[in-house]
């Protein structure tokens, strides 16, 4: 095998593929990376029996070739690189890097140990890479990372038609997040649950893309995968039932506020600096045409601030955990936020329109 | 009980009379368990006494000094310590008791000075220096404090009077019992150097024995050593810790806390067990108690600890915090039994499991997150379950209401 690439090139790819690289492989073989280089280019390709992961490099293909060696190494040793044109020659049991006045020699592992990739699934349909990006963080910021109950940790992909709805709950929030998609088969349906992590991790990593397809196995391959023009992941779906949290959306509210969301964000973090625990809640008074937020009570600190906003039907006070009530507010893009409420101990809903939702269940205080 | 009855205690004091520069005081209970036990059997004085379970087996907690001579001490299986003293009384504990006139030691105690650190039931130590002026030094401190505890307690107790914990801890250890003795600071040295090294604190049998085999016999011995010899011994930081020690250096100060409230029970099983189902059980059985115990006592709790004895008294204690405190005692059982499986024990043989929660925070005043759906927490409807079992177990009596698991099967005649 002997390749060129340029440096920038392999350490983008080097370090895309090897993010994942588990720590302590349960085979030796599985902590590198594989190259292959073909006419057209080389691809690089990791895979941790769960997730694989492939991105194609421009290069000039000298001598087409396999070889594996160690991710991290390799990852290392690219992006320290100057930035010039990089050799790769497999020379005996080693691979060479030269690049500028720099050379390394790399061990190689055994390339017929390395366990064969995933087949890649039928494609599904595409979405703009942005409009993806954006909705699983959206989404994500919901997800439990507790593995308790790993079904919480995914998020639930629903593909109906041309609209593809996203949710995912830890029991104290819910996101969900509705956009539009172009389907190969119009009358698709179907619902999958991802792991949340790894979808997030993909939805900034591919999202930088102009477009990203979804592609599916048969139900029963248990597989789904993500692509990009010269990327691809493909992974296994978690089992399980994901909750019906459509019965969870409040059908009415008897409180709705609607305020300017960056300062609201603003304010909620400067009260929050007298919360001394993750666990102290913040109390919001929405009353005619003001909000009121206080949190720490006392012999602690306190903190109060009021901020203009419009309220319709009752006055409310409610508490909330601050982080919880950021983690909301940041996720919704528009300048202004609508809060919706019924009573002060169920959820309260935070949205910039129809097709975001972000329902957040409120603390009690005390018994 | 009448004041005829109690022995006077000996005021031994000994002393050199410089105890200006003397402002701590560690005050140690003699032998507290047996002689608490003792208050209300006056007829066992006297005689070799030893407190623990009586029925069967379980470990002696305590010994009164008459016991101690024949070879009983704290912590011994009970078929051994009955070997040793077979003339002994086994008394049964009585923990609430303990826990009274602890709380009435403590109390004089925090009289005479705020600076107060409780070391567990019969144990403190006082920083005097501000007291000093007001009661007159710290050996009449001291004094006081040994007459008040008999006068009020029934009880004696050591003190120890000192410019460090250190050697105030000593000095209260080898005056015991009932005794009294004041080490001024000019004369540390002196009364350091020709004791064991097994006397300074952080000396266990292990640094003992690498000190020992090193010719290093005393204090004196340790402190004549150049600290890297030591340091090669034992390490940089064991070796000046103990250098310092060995001259009377002693930084610490009296720390005054709040002890970290905590809620427990365990149980030492009748013969060791090796059946997960019937540790589990006991765990459960255990959860119960404590969470019952929690919510008599208005609190709930976000960290479970689990602790294991095995039958060679090795004992290990694992915890964690949940993301929600509670009072329930399904959640502490879910948490207690996670802890447990994670132990992986391939059926070691168990002489005693505890259960304990602590952050203990008060339920009116802990801010709860609410969820969606019935969660481990207060919103779960396993709390009102037991909340009405508190109800029907204070109407008909403990047993009446529990879990299916923990109902033994009826006996056959």
């Amino acid at each position: 095998m002997k390749i060129r690439v340029e440096q920038s090139e392999l350490s983008d790819a080097c370090s895309w593929t090897t993010r994942t690289l588990p720590a302590r492989p349960t085979i030796p073989v599985l902590a590198g990376v594989r190259i292959g280089a073909e006419e057209g280019g080389l691809h690089l390709a990791t895979f941790d029996m769960e997730t694989a992961a492939k991105v194609h490099v421009d290069a000039v293909v000298d001598e087409p070739g396999t070889v594996v060696v160690s991710g991290r190494l390799l990852a290392d040793i690219a992006k320290a690189l100057p930035k010039q044109p990089v050799e790769l020659t497999l020379e005996g049991s080693r691979l060479s890097l030269r690049c500028g006045r720099s050379s390394f020699g790399l061990p190689t592992m055994p390339v017929e140990e390395y366990p064969e990739l995933p087949a890649f699934p039928v494609e599904a349909g595409s979405l703009p890479g942005s409009e993806f990006g954006v909705a699983i963080a959206q989404v994500a910021v919901a997800a439990s990372r507790d593995d308790t109950l790993p079904v919480l940790t995914g998020i639930r992909v629903e593909l109906e038609g041309d609209t593809i709805t996203m949710a995912a709950t830890d029991r104290y929030r819910l996101a969900v997040r509705r956009l539009a998609w172009s389907p190969d088969d119009t009358s698709i349906s179907r619902q999958v649950l991802v792991k949340g992590k790894q979808l997030a991790d993909l939805g900034r990593t591919l999202g930088e893309g102009d477009s990203v397809s979804l592609s599916l196995g048969d139900p029963e391959s248990g597989l789904i995968g993500f692509s990009s023009p010269d990327r691809e992941v493909v992974t296994r779906l978690l089992h399980g039932d994901f909750p019906d949290y459509r019965r969870l959306l409040p059908k009415d509210s008897q409180t709705v506020a609607e305020t300017d969301r960056e300062e609201l964000i603003e304010s909620v973090k400067r009260v929050k600096l007298v919360a001394a625990e993750r666990t102290t809640p913040i109390r919001l008074t929405f009353s005619d045409d003001e909000v009121l937020l206080r949190a720490g009570a006392g012999d602690d600190a306190s903190a109060s601030e009021s901020l203009e906003c419009s309220v319709s039907g009752d006055p409310i006070e409610i508490a909330f955990n601050p982080d919880y009530l950021l983690d909301g507010l940041q996720s919704i893009p528009n300048e202004k936020v609508t809060l919706a409420f019924t009573e002060p101990r169920k959820p309260a809903v935070l949205s910039d329109g129809p097709d975001y939702q972000y329902l957040l269940m409120p603390m009690r205080l005390g018994n | 009980m009448s004041r005829s009855q109690v022995k006077r205690p000996k005021l031994t004091t000994r002393s050199s009379g410089h105890d200006e520069d003397c402002t701590v005081l560690h005050v140690d209970m003699d032998a507290f368990y047996a002689s608490v036990s003792l208050l209300e059997r006056p007829q066992l004085r006297g005689r070799p006494v030893i407190v623990g379970g009586a029925a069967g087996r379980g470990v002696v907690l305590a010994a009164s000094y008459e016991a101690r001579e024949l070879g009983v001490h704290s912590a011994m299986p009970m078929g051994r310590a009955r070997r040793l003293a077979p003339q002994a009384v086994v008394v049964p504990p009585d923990f609430s008791r303990y826990t009274e006139v602890s709380q009435g030691v403590m109390a004089l105690l925090r009289s005479l000075t705020p600076q107060v650190e409780v070391l567990g039931l019969d144990e403190a130590f006082l920083e005097v220096s501000g007291a000093r002026r007001r009661l007159g030094g710290a050996t009449r401190i001291a004094e006081l404090i040994r007459a008040r505890v008999h006068d009020e307690q029934g009880i004696t107790c050591s003190v120890g009077v000192s410019a460090t914990k250190f050697v105030a801890k000593l000095a209260s250890t080898l005056s015991k019992p009932d005794g009294l003795l004041v080490v001024p600071p000019e004369e540390v040295v002196g009364f350091l150097h020709p004791l064991p090294v097994s006397a300074l604190w952080g000396v266990g049998d292990r640094t003992e024995e690498v000190l020992l085999r090193m010719g290093l016999r005393t204090v004196g011995d340790i402190a004549a050593t150049p600290q890297p010899t030591l340091e090669r011994m034992l390490g940089p930081a064991g070796g000046a810790h103990l250098l310092d020690l060995a001259w009377g250096r002693d930084p610490r100060t009296v720390e005054v806390h709040e002890p970290d409230r905590s809620i427990g029970a365990e149980e030492t099983f009748g013969t060791d067990v090796d059946d997960p189902q019937v540790v589990l059980a006991e765990v459960l059985r255990l959860s119960e108690k404590v969470a019952a115990r929690m919510r008599k006592a208005g609190y709930v709790g976000r960290t479970v600890q689990l602790k294991v004895r095995f039958a060679d008294f090795t004992t290990i204690t694992r915890s964690r915090t949940l993301r929600q405190p509670t009072d329930t005692g399904r959640d502490v059982y879910n948490e207690a039994r996670l802890l447990f499986q994670r132990l992986g024990l391939q059926r070691a043989r168990l002489r005693l499991v505890g259960v304990r929660m602590s952050g203990l925070t008060e339920v009116e005043r802990t801010p709860q997150q609410m969820a969606f759906d019935p969660v481990p927490g207060l919103n779960s409807g396993w709390r009102d379950v037991e909340q009405a079992v508190d109800l029907i177990t204070e109407r008909f009596g403990r047993g009446v209401v529990q879990p299916a698991r923990l109902v033994e099967p009826p006996e056959i005649p």
